[in-house]
């Protein structure tokens, strides 16, 4: 089965992308695929290549990065609540990219079931 | 459809509501809405009232973060991870009350 | 072969407080272009994004509440407003200021059922 995933807060100060990324994992070891996760709201936080959580806590940013890679799943981070935050091309992680609300209803018209993560 | 509620009904409306609209179908308690499905807080009574109309699953991962993985209601299912993504799978739509 | 699905997006947050309520209408906003059939609900605190007479100048942010009147204008015309939040709150359909569909919950629980996508900030 085809997922899609949205993430709609930002990394640390909420569960939301944690759960995302726990349940992207286990969809995956599941055998399905993890077509695309949407970051939207404070979720496009996610893709700041300038975050630096101490030592002994999870790099939730890298975290994804390595997801896409290993797996081909498509980060896509929304351009108008990217610009809003400060996210841009210049300070985005590996992985990720900056796209349009469009690529957000392409993956709810293409996936077979679209999950929401957020407050 | 699977109804995903993740915040705490003893500070938020969301599974409340989710229990004033929603007919049947499945509940996954995840995040801070695992408290709903702890014995003896002020929410069981509407907990187990729901389980008449619903399957009601809670996600063990986070009530063991949490330090109440013994105190499950009798009749909610503990799912992991992998327990969750069956559940969005078998559905045939899904909700997150936010 | 058909692409089309039913879309929903449940609004339960009031507008103001956070930003969920404007990016919200954005999507929607996108979606009417995608030619899905969408929906909207108004659910517990969203009902107030509709309440007429939003002034925002004293708060100095963007009072986006015009914009559910250009709804109409992108064909997304199905707007449904949960009857019990409404009474909650003291409003009625007439201190809202677009047009609505008023459901009883269960009626407006048969709708969620019956969607594809439900997407819900």
């Amino acid at each position: 089965m085809r997922f899609g995933i949205v993430v709609n807060e930002g990394p640390y100060q909420h569960q939301a992308s944690d759960s995302a990324y726990l349940f992207a994992k286990a969809a995956i070891a599941r055998g399905h695929e993890v077509w695309r996760v949407f970051f939207y709201h404070d979720g496009v936080n996610n893709a700041s290549k300038l975050t630096e959580p101490p030592q002994d806590d999870r790099h939730i940013v890298n975290r994804w990065s390595k997801l896409a890679e290993e797996h081909h799943v498509d980060l896509v981070v929304c351009v108008a609540a990217a610009l809003r935050r400060g996210i841009k091309e210049e300070n985005l992680a590996q992985g990720f990219r900056i796209s349009g609300l469009g690529q957000l209803v392409e993956a709810g018209i293409k996936a077979d079931r679209l999950v929401v993560f957020g407050d | 459809m699977l109804h995903i509620i993740n915040k705490s009904p003893l500070t938020h409306s969301a599974l409340e509501s989710c229990l004033r609209v929603a007919q049947s179908g499945e509940i996954l308690l995840i995040e801070d809405a695992v408290y709903a499905a702890t014995s003896g807080n002020a929410f069981e009574g509407k907990i187990r009232e729901a389980m008449g109309r619903f399957k009601v699953y809670v996600l063990q991962p986070d009530l063991e973060a949490r330090g109440l993985a013994d105190r499950i209601i009798a009749g909610v299912s503990p799912v992991d991870y992998g327990g969750f993504v069956d559940l969005a799978a078998a559905n045939k739509n899904c909700q997150s009350w936010l | 072969m058909s692409d089309i699905k039913k879309f929903m997006f449940v609004n339960r947050k009031a507008p103001h407080g956070t930003i969920y309520a404007l990016e919200s209408l954005e999507v929607v906003l996108i979606t009417a272009a995608f030619d899905q059939d969408v929906s909207l609900v108004f659910l517990d605190d969203g009902v107030y994004q509709l309440k007429k007479g939003q002034q925002t100048k004293g708060i100095e942010t963007k009072n986006f509440s015009p914009a559910y009147r250009a709804l109409e204008g992108y064909d997304i015309e199905k707007l449904y407003v949960e009857k019990e939040s409404l009474e909650a709150r003291g409003l009625s359909e007439e201190d809202l200021l677009v047009d609505v569909t008023v459901l009883g919950r269960a009626e407006m629980g048969e709708l969620m059922d019956q969607q594809d996508v439900v997407l819900s900030f």
